[in-house]
């Protein structure tokens, strides 16, 4: 096993990415997530990988798809401006079925907002990345460590369903430092896919990679079988942590930053005596639905803590289905949550409740 | 000893961060959970520098110190920024070579180190953070001795080597101040 070292978020997902077996990263710089361009342009010329900071994050995110399309292990990082750039790129990646990671390093928003940690992109990670029908493999976690562990995790699902996945970190976990232990690199494997675009020497069948289908039958049918996969994702992958959640009359939903922030409150409360937990989804899409139903059966109330105005409170209402309340509570606009002003939602939820 | 929420803050440029990562290193080389936040962006520049430290020996929550156990303030912007938020019974560290005034709490420990004038003196100019670092080692007992020098190894990045004696030094100063 590698030693264990101190490590920024940023810097971290750089060297899982390399030790997933990534060698291809095209990107463009842009705070909080600069740290990970700036340490793939020191790692990748040593380790005969390709750094290449593109005039755009457009230009990145084509890049990536034609790496992709050769059948290349492949990642972008950016952070929320930047992914409603590359939307149209990340569309043409999941119509043409091109597996790739996207890092978003979220800071506040709506236009170029601020520089500090968010959790506003939600929505845009989860369910409008950009236009047609689609969706992307969405992971976040809530340590450094969990942010390596899903790097990996990210790379390889994407392979198996041949679709992008992004890695929903944000502005407080690229920047800090935890410890952290590295996987065991993996080599890069360029070979292994049938259908990429890689020059078939006469030895093989042309392949086509393509988002073009002006047939809607063909089209129709496509999506159809997109949406199948998407099933058995939804199926086998949802990913979630529980925490305290057996006994709790309040569950708090929180993922990434404000998960942790949440468990400081959780703990405080629980001295109290009150008994509250958490669900800490680590798949945003698929969505833990199986887990928060299945603690919906005993919970008198729920309770959506984001760096938003409200997003994710959405989905949990939709698992909930009105069985009982479903509150939010969240800040915005690069401000974090602090465990005083969650641990004050919880009282006051749990004086409502009998 | 199982929580320990520190806040170091002053101006860019006097090894604030610097400082809370030796601590953190040095935290992770004696076993326990710990976070290291930097504060990012404009602020840093000319404004307050500033980051948080949390040691534990269970898992770490929020990352950020919002109320800090112990505040180390190397400027006077920082102390005024920062006082009113450490936990009554906490610690209050000042570069008194700096911050002239004095802290108005009455329910902290405060401690009046003339870290850059000890730096300076020994000529170690620039060295202040370390000295107090060196002070907070003391007072607070975060990691054993060795512990704290792997953790100054651990953090000087090897092209920066030839700073690790003077490192060494102005935190042995601080240990004796």
């Amino acid at each position: 096993m590698n030693e264990k070292v101190l490590m920024k978020g940023n810097e971290a997902i750089a060297e899982a990415a390399i030790a997933a077996g990534c060698r291809h990263f095209f990107g463009y710089p842009i705070t909080p997530q600069t740290e990970v361009a700036a340490y793939m342009s020191k790692r990748m010329p040593k380790i005969d990988g390709v750094y290449l900071q593109a005039e755009s994050e457009v230009a990145s995110i084509n890049m990536v798809l034609g790496a992709g399309a050769a059948g290349v292990r492949v990642m972008t990082s950016t952070s929320s401006p930047g992914v409603s750039l590359m939307a149209e790129g990340i569309s043409y990646l999941a119509g043409s079925d091109v597996p790739c990671l996207i890092v978003n390093v979220q800071r506040g928003g709506p236009g170029l907002g601020g520089i500090q940690p968010s959790q506003a992109d939600y929505h845009q990670a989860t369910k409008s990345t950009a236009h047609g029908d689609f969706h992307i493999l969405v992971f976040a976690p809530s340590t450094v460590q969990e942010t390596v562990d899903l790097i990996s995790t990210a790379f390889d699902l994407g392979d198996k369903y041949r679709m992008p996945a992004m890695v929903l970190s944000d502005g407080m976990l690229g920047q800090m430092m935890e410890p952290v232990v590295l996987p065991e690199p993996k080599e890069p494997d360029n070979d292994s896919k049938e259908w990429a675009a890689s020059g078939h020497q006469n030895k093989r069948a042309h392949n086509v990679v393509n988002s073009l289908y002006i047939n809607p039958q063909e089209l129709e049918s496509l999506v159809i079988a997109r949406y199948e996969r998407y099933a058995e994702i939804e199926e086998n992958h949802q990913m979630a942590e529980e925490y305290l959640a057996d006994d709790a009359d309040i569950i708090i939903v929180a993922y990434g930053s404000s998960s942790r922030v949440s468990r400081s409150a959780i703990d405080a409360a629980r001295k109290q005596g009150i008994k509250v937990g958490m669900i800490r989804p680590i798949t945003l899409w698929p969505f833990p639905k199986k887990v928060i139903s299945k603690h919906a059966e005993h919970a008198k109330a729920f309770l959506s803590v984001e760096m938003s105005m409200g997003q994710m409170v959405d989905d949990v209402r939709l698992v909930v289905n009105g069985r009982v309340p479903v509150e939010f509570y969240g800040r915005t606009g690069g401000v974090i949550p602090t465990p005083k002003e969650i641990l004050g939602e919880i009282v006051r939820i749990n004086g409502g409740v009998q | 000893m199982t929580d320990l929420n520190v806040l170091f803050a002053g101006f860019g440029g006097q090894g604030i961060l610097f400082a809370g990562k030796v601590m953190a290193y040095a935290s992770m080389m004696e076993g326990k959970e710990l976070s290291w936040l930097p504060s990012y962006g404009p602020e840093m520049r000319g404004g307050t520098a500033s980051c948080s430290v949390c040691i534990s020996d269970n898992t770490i929550g929020s990352p950020l110190v919002v109320n800090p156990d112990v505040l180390v303030a190397m400027n006077l912007p920082s102390l005024e920024r920062f006082e009113k938020d450490v936990v009554p019974g906490g610690m209050i560290i000042v570069d008194s070579s700096i911050v002239k005034k004095d802290v108005s709490r009455t329910d902290v420990k405060v401690i009046r180190i003339d870290a850059s004038k000890i730096a300076e003196d020994n000529g170690l100019k620039g060295a202040a953070n370390m000295v107090i670092l060196g002070r907070l080692f003391r007072e607070t007992g975060f990691c054993s001795a060795e512990n704290l020098d792997l953790g100054l190894q651990k953090s000087i990045p090897a092209k920066k080597i030839n700073l690790l004696e003077n490192n060494r030094k102005a935190l042995s100063l601080g240990i004796e101040s």
